[in-house]
């Protein structure tokens, strides 16, 4: 499938996105605080996405996730937060 | 269309939604083992679920005309307590003969703990023991990098794992091709906001090709859609895919994966594919 027939189909979709993006950014930006790891993570994963180069997916999934090798002590909370708590 | 729902926890769901699938063209539902929502207190919590996977479930779809298979196992979110874990991998042996029931599952890991790992190779370990399939589940989110590669680790440790008779769900981008190259099946989990979407799914079937991949739902008491393989396949027809490519996707892999498990029947006189006469 060529570049024009893609963009007809996703490029409404992504546009809509990245403005929910922009717009959480600002919302952010509004509020009192500091960043967070999540936040951090988010903001290095935006300069993944404006690098030249393909396999963005994939490069932003390695960014949000824990990098060890080792099984934690115990498991604590069950649910995950979207990025490594240590970046 | 046809197809085959690999991964879809029904104990959660409302009896309108196997009426739903069945009108959108599902086939036969598998439905693994899995975490309620909350901690089961006793053996006996565990044991009273799988007779609901084994007796009821198989009974609710049967009212339309849906075949329900089921995977067996403690979940990786309840392994952190290990005397639990003994009881309840002691009596799952006693299951495993009844008529709908595939395998292992779902297996893994969650937040990649000592426990979990323990508890995992205890599952791998009474799977191998008793000639079972195994589906396994990996972590969410941060921890599934981490998690796929333990979980290899764990696979590859027991020699009388064989790759082709296990599949490992919930793949993404950068765990895909750490399985497929290891030689498992692969699952692709269609669930809104932490995992994946159609789109992203379609790519993923464009760049590895569909030899030993699956595409499910994972419904279950979380936001999540029943349909949401039967709607990956009309994306996918949007993208240029043949119908013979997305039966083959969504009916013929699951079916050739489980159908390794003499236990997995589907009545193939009920459901011809229309448009395989079309395109032969
Ligand atoms: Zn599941």
């Amino acid at each position: 499938m060529d570049r024009t027939r893609l963009t007809d189909i996703y490029f409404p979709e992504a546009r809509s996105r990245l403005i929910d993006l922009a717009a959480f950014l600002d919302r952010i930006d509004r509020a009192e605080g500091q960043d967070d790891f999540r936040l951090k993570s988010l903001r290095a994963a935006l300069a993944e996405l404006a690098a030249p180069g393909s396999d963005k997916a994939r490069k932003i999934l390695l960014l949000l996730s824990d990098p060890t090798a080792e099984p934690v002590a115990e498991a604590g909370a069950k649910s995950a937060a979207g990025a490594w708590s240590r970046f | 269309m046809r197809y085959i729902e690999p991964h879809a926890h029904m104990v959660s769901r409302v009896t309108d939604d196997y009426a739903t699938m069945a009108a959108a063209g599902c086939r036969a539902i598998c439905e693994p083992a899995f975490w309620a929502g909350f901690d089961r207190s006793s053996v006996d919590g565990f044991f009273d679920y799988f007779c609901q996977l084994t007796e009821h479930e198989p009974r609710r779809a049967a009212q339309f005309g849906l075949p329900h298979f089921c995977w067996l196992c403690l979940n990786p979110k309840e392994a952190e307590n290990l005397t639990l874990a003994e009881e309840v991998l002691a009596i799952i042996p006693s299951f495993l003969d009844r008529p709908n029931v595939l395998g292992i599952g779902e297996i893994g890991l969650n937040k990649n703990s000592r426990h979990e790992v323990a508890v995992l190779e205890k599952h791998i370990d009474l799977a191998v023991r008793h000639r079972q399939m195994i589906l396994i589940h990996t972590p969410h989110l941060e921890d599934k990098w981490k998690g796929t590669r333990l979980i290899l680790d764990c696979l590859k440790q027991n020699p009388g794992v064989d790759p082709s008779r296990v599949i490992i769900d919930h793949v993404e981008e950068h765990t895909v091709d750490l399985v497929l190259d290891a030689g498992f099946w692969a699952g692709i989990t269609l669930y809104p906001t932490s995992k994946c979407s159609p789109a992203r799914a379609i790519d993923m079937i464009e760049i590895y090709g569909t030899q030993r991949l699956w595409l499910n739902c994972a419904c279950d008491w979380g936001q999540s859609d029943p349909l949401a393989v039967p709607k990956t396949a009309l994306e996918m027809k949007r993208r240029g895919h043949s119908e013979t490519a997305i039966d083959r996707l969504i009916y013929q892999n699951p079916r050739r994966f489980l159908g390794q498990n003499p236990k997995f029947r589907i009545d193939e006189t009920a459901c011809e594919n229309p448009s395989d006469a079309a395109e032969k």
